[in-house]
């Protein structure tokens, strides 16, 4: 993942203090809300990166992590614990060093009495100690969990392969994954398959997978949210006198009566024939068809003369 | 028969946390139709999404009523601009 600095995305300083974050954030919560710019995704993405960076900022913990981790501020606990365990483990091997080097002194120093002593009041520590001196310390390592990486995954769909709930299996890290895509999938949306990750360390939790799901257009049909609009071509006559079409819709063909007078660009609404509502059984959004009437050409003799007396009796 | 679903206003306002003359001054200001019986204020099904939009605006961003009011008559502007450019977009991909 790529560092945001989440300075950068209130626009203030990183010395602002509690009540700048406040005020920085409000300013341009006002400027990207979603429920202030309807149907704008640009800024609804930038108003998500503003409350994420207002998240952390205004949380005084968080933002002690982020200023000191930058972009692994989500691992900080992760690694102050094993900061803390190496640290421990330094002073371990010195303090052994030093026991080493004193116990040198005091062998050379025999019958001394504090040397009995010593030895029957170790503690724990220097008990382990005394097994690490002849097993190697690895047995007594504690070792931090880390969990996975997550992985990103992308899956293209098709506008008729979404009208319905079907299963697709993809392959991550070699394992077969089979997973139910629900019909009215909306391009641009964003599954999490937990512990499909990469795996953890150390016995750490496996990571997660997230798919995207990219719908593809579709040169018949233009998707709008839930709708469908396709052009369907008229010809003079029918769009003149009324008559039937054939309709092709992601559903099967439908006949449609054109009513006599059909103007070019009316618009007829097939309901229940656009795509599923997500999660929603049964529901569906509607057709648009919109007639474009094609005037004829290469008209014979015979035929501008009709259509020249056509329009004498205007 | 036409059915209207009303929520009570001091339920709303409860789970909400706002103050009821919140609403009622909403109402008075014509940004929302409630109705009232018994003395107990009801909103409509209809309203509650306009409602949370105000609450958000008056609430998460500190707008008050009458910047509520401004930024209510310039959303549907947008609205109305955003359908337009919708038929004007359908038109050309016809053409």
């Amino acid at each position: 993942m790529d560092f945001i600095d989440y300075y950068k995305v209130l626009e203030i300083d990183k010395t602002a203090s509690e009540a700048d974050i406040k005020q920085a954030y409000r300013k341009l919560a006002r400027k990207l809300h979603p429920d202030l710019n309807p149907n704008d995704k640009d800024a609804q993405k930038k108003f998500q990166r503003v409350n994420e960076a207002n998240e952390v900022l205004s949380d005084a913990e968080k933002r002690k992590k982020y200023d000191k981790y930058g972009k692994d501020w989500v691992h900080a606990d992760q690694i102050e614990a094993q900061e803390k365990n190496q640290r421990e483990r330094q002073q371990y091997q010195q303090s052994q060093r030093g026991r080493t080097q004193q116990g040198n002194q005091r062998s050379s120093n025999s019958g001394n009495p504090q040397y009995a002593g010593n030895f029957d009041n170790d503690n724990d520590e220097d008990f382990s100690g005394f097994f690490e001196s002849m097993f190697g310390n690895a047995q007594r390592t504690k070792q931090t969990k880390f969990r996975g990486q997550d992985y990103n995954a992308e899956i293209t769909l098709t506008l008729e392969s979404i009208m319905e709930t079907h299963q697709q299996t993809i392959v991550v890290n070699g394992k077969n994954v089979r997973i139910t895509i629900p019909a009215g999938i909306e391009n641009g949306q964003k599954i999490k398959l937990t512990g499909y990750g990469a795996p953890g360390e150390n016995s750490g939790p496996a990571g997660d997978l997230f798919i995207t799901f990219v719908v593809e257009n579709n040169p018949n049909f233009k998707r709008s949210g839930n709708d469908l609009i396709t052009t369907v071509n008229i010809d003079l006559y029918t769009a003149l006198l009324g008559g039937e079409t054939i309709v092709e819709t992601l559903r099967g063909k439908v006949k449609l009566k054109v009513s006599p007078e059909t103007q070019n660009g009316t618009k007829t609404r097939l309901k229940s024939k656009g795509v599923p509502v997500y999660k929603k059984e049964g529901e569906a959004g509607d057709l648009f068809v919109v007639y474009e009437v094609k005037l004829p050409t290469n008209l014979t003799e015979e035929q501008k003369k009709r259509f020249k007396e056509l329009s004498e009796l205007k | 028969m036409i059915i209207r679903e009303l929520i009570p206003a001091i339920e709303f306002c409860l789970h909400h946390n706002i103050e009821i003359s919140f609403i009622e001054s909403l109402n008075h200001s014509g940004l929302i139709q409630v109705t009232r019986h018994e003395q107990q204020i009801f909103v409509p099904i209809g309203e509650l999404k306009k409602l949370e939009t105000f609450v958000v605006l008056y609430r998460e961003l500190d707008i008050n009523l009458e910047g509520i009011e401004t930024v209510s008559y310039l959303l549907q502007k947008i609205e109305l601009l955003q359908e337009r450019i919708q038929v004007l977009n359908n038109s050309l991909s016809i053409g």
